[in-house]
């Protein structure tokens, strides 16, 4: 196993730190709290919780036993402490597992939603209304514990495509659930994954029947709003022979001192020629420019390529949390399977993210490609970990991995821990490295030109991270465009 | 005072507590170009970072008037749009910005100083495709990140298309015949000379003679030590291409 560990700090990176202060100090502008009767349980963790959140869900007894094995895998576990991360200890008894807006029964329609919650998700750009809604995207609002609404489920349903909550998956679809839920992020995969196994409340759940190209773009939009609470939840997609997804996943929550816990995990079957593509837009609250507050967002995202010629694409850009850890893998079992991560990851004040993939070679002629951008600021840190690895079977593997990081302060710190394990000869994986920063004869060219420092440097960031922001659905790149220009608000001088 | 468009007294300007620029005095008039040599570390680059305002430098005393505006207390954009136009000797490269992006980004900038609604999409590439022709830019450079893998004559080029689009009052083109071979030295001499008009005008910055074959000046200024010393006619500049420099080093000197 080779493992290269190398890391980067500049002292001599302060560019007129000023005018990149003065870009940082920026509004969260989802920072708000909706006034939002909820139904929430007292804080702690123990089997009687964990039973009290299956009841209120009504789930079969089997999913029950999964949350308790679960659980008791989970008491056995301590937190990982290998990341490049300086995690504050976390008291999971003062936590509140269980948060949902309060109804009386599940809405039949929108009528009976809360206009409050309806409002909630309007400030956040996403209209619950199917005459408002994107005609180009299907969304299942999650609000802490439980989803409020999917929207043109009707007009999938016509295709036979399943887009609902999980708790409504568990009743309506058991069989299918049963069948994949744990199967490529065990239980026992991770001190996360065993929590999120334990107490996960909702999520969303997807299946694209054979040979289906979903039309629209799937999208869960999830917000934290109660405090004191955690979200926990799960997505699980599957995409059967031949089919195809665009899924995107976005996240806000509001602005409080406290850290909010956001463990989730994401699985994804991708059976044969099938083709998921997953974007995520993470603009947890990051907490305030002292590193006070924020969301610590500790996800385990994992896709099996089962099928031959499959292929599976996560791209992401995360700019928010206080503090990121999370590695959206690919497991490459089919032959000629494609595994795809790109990423941009924005640290700033003291922000720390510890994000990368791992790709795991097994079938035959199975590629991956990875394109990691780092930018730090402030005093953030931010860490890519990735792992490609190759088994003894599989024959002409490729993989190309591109790591590059830019630098904005003096202050802040970029890592890279890239593992390569390659057990087969005929593997061809290649890693590439660079660290760079904005140099003051860019900003004053800019600024020659006409072009004012803070708007020089997103339009440098930008131009960093064109390669990821490109692989993202229109409908959110701009959106994301804008995001990466506001996180680095006043961080250039 | 109206027919003035550069007025330049007495400016004292360095870099790090060195002082580079001893006392420069210019005056540049509407439809003049002005051409500025001397030999190396003698400054000239020094003045025309001083007034683009690079951060670099510092100013301790003097000062500069662009049209009857105080140039030293503007920061670098806005004496962008206040019409000042630096042609880079070394353009730097901005991986993933497309020209296109850029240039509108600055034209904007420009647009809004002057409370002017942006150009539309449709608009601006008009505008672009016209001013590209100037210098014979083809529209694969147009596209491509700002620099990034240009050849030093693209550069050049790229530097003066940029001029035409921003239509600057004045223009200082910093060492823009270094490093082009003849046939790119005729296509931005061209540009600079097809962009001129009585309104504006251009100071040119030059080592050689050569570029001033194609530009032709009304002035010419011998910068030497941080100092202009010497100011005469065109002839002044193939006076110094025959002689070379050191008859006013001596000159200088001997004072």
């Amino acid at each position: 196993m080779a493992n290269d560990n190398r890391q980067t700090t500049f002292d001599n990176a302060d560019q007129g730190s000023e005018a990149l202060r003065n870009v940082t100090q920026n509004e969260y502008k989802y920072g708000f709290v909706s006034d939002i009767d909820s139904d929430i349980i007292p804080r702690g963790l123990n089997e009687d919780v964990i039973r009290l959140i299956s009841s209120k869900k009504g789930e079969p007894d089997w999913l029950l036993d999964f949350r308790l094995k679960a659980f008791r895998h989970w008491q056995t576990l301590e937190m990982p402490t290998w990341a490049h991360l300086k995690i504050p200890e976390i008291d999971y008894q003062a936590i509140s597992y269980y948060a949902a807006p309060k109804k009386k029964d599940a809405p039949k329609s929108l009528d009976e939603v809360d206009p409050k919650l309806i409002d909630t998700f309007n400030r956040l750009g996403i209209p619950l209304e199917e005459q408002k809604a994107l005609s180009g995207m299907a969304v299942d609002a999650v609000m802490d514990s439980v989803s409020v609404k999917t929207t043109h489920r009707e007009k999938l349903a016509e295709l036979g495509v399943i887009f609902c909550s999980f708790s409504e998956a568990v009743k309506d679809y058991p069989d299918l659930v049963r069948r994949y839920l744990g199967k490529v992020v065990s239980y026992r995969d991770n001190f996360f994954a065993a929590l999120n196994s334990a107490v996960f409340s909702d999520g969303s759940f997807v299946y694209i029947p054979k040979g289906v190209r979903c039309p629209m773009e799937l999208s869960t939009y999830f917000r934290i709003n109660a405090s004191g609470t955690g979200q926990f939840e799960r997505t699980l997609i599957v995409a059967d022979d031949d089919s195809y997804v665009s899924y995107l996943e976005g996240c806000t929550a509001p602005m409080r001192d406290e850290n909010q816990l956001h463990a989730a995990i994401v699985e994804i079957i991708v059976e044969e020629r099938a083709e998921v593509k997953y974007s995520t837009v993470q603009n947890w609250y990051a907490g305030d420019s002292e590193g006070k507050g924020g969301v610590y967002n500790f996800v385990t995202k994992r896709g099996l390529c089962r099928g031959d010629y499959s292929k599976l694409s996560w791209t992401q850009v995360e700019t928010g949390s206080a503090i990121t850890w999370k590695y959206p893998g690919c497991i490459l079992a089919g032959e000629g399977s494609v595994g795809e991560f790109y990423s941009v990851a924005v640290t700033n004040n003291y922000q720390q993210a510890d994000t990368g993939t791992k790709m795991i070679h097994i079938g035959k002629n199975s590629r991956s490609t990875i394109v990691s951008k780092g930018i730090s600021a402030g005093h953030s840190e931010n860490s890519y970990r990735g792992l490609v690895s190759v088994a003894p079977g599989a024959s002409g593997v490729r993989n190309h991995t591109q790591c590059d990081s830019l630098l904005l302060s003096s202050t802040c710190g970029a890592h890279t821990f890239p593992y390569i394990d390659v057990k087969n000869e005929t593997a061809v994986v290649e890693h590439e490295a660079t660290t760079s920063k904005i140099s003051e004869d860019q900003l004053f060219y800019c600024n020659q030109r006409g072009i004012p420092t803070e708007e020089a440097v997103a339009l440098i960031v930008n131009g960093y991270a064109k390669e990821v922001m490109n692989k993202l659905p229109m409908e959110f790149a701009v959106e994301a465009q804008k995001l990466l220009s506001i996180t680095l608000e006043g961080s250039v001088g | 005072m109206e027919d003035i468009l550069l007025k330049v007294d007495n400016l004292h300007a360095g870099i790090e507590g060195k002082e580079i620029l001893k006392g420069i005095n210019l005056t540049v008039r509407p439809g003049e170009v002005h051409a500025i040599m001397g030999p190396n570390g003698s400054g000239k680059s020094t003045l025309s970072g001083v007034l683009a305002g690079d951060p670099k430098f510092n100013v301790t005393e003097g000062s500069a008037m662009l049209h009857g505006v105080d140039l030293l207390a503007l920061s670098p954009e806005d004496r962008s749009h206040e019409g000042l136009f630096l042609s880079f000797q070394y353009p730097v490269e901005i991986p993933g910005v497309s020209m296109v992006n850029f240039m509108r980004a600055a034209l904007n900038a420009k647009r809004k100083y002057f409370n002017e609604e942006p150009l539309s999409a449709g608009e601006f590439l008009k505008l672009m495709r016209q001013k590209r022709e100037i210098v014979e830019l083809d529209n694969k450079l147009a596209s491509r990140s700002v620099n990034e893998g240009f050849s030093g004559g693209e550069k050049k080029r790229n530097e003066i298309f940029q001029m035409a689009v921003l239509e600057p009052r004045l223009s200082i083109l910093d060492e823009t015949d270094s490093g082009l071979d003849i046939d790119a030295l005729r296509i931005v001499a061209g540009g600079v000379n097809r962009l001129r008009t009585e309104r504006n005008a251009t100071i040119v910055i030059t080592h050689y003679q050569r570029l001033l074959d194609y530009i032709r000046p009304d002035f010419v200024h011998i910068l030497y030590k941080g100092r202009i010393v010497y100011s005469g006619g065109p002839e002044l500049a193939l006076e110094l291409e025959e002689k070379g420099y050191d008859w006013i080093k001596q000159q200088v000197d001997n004072q």
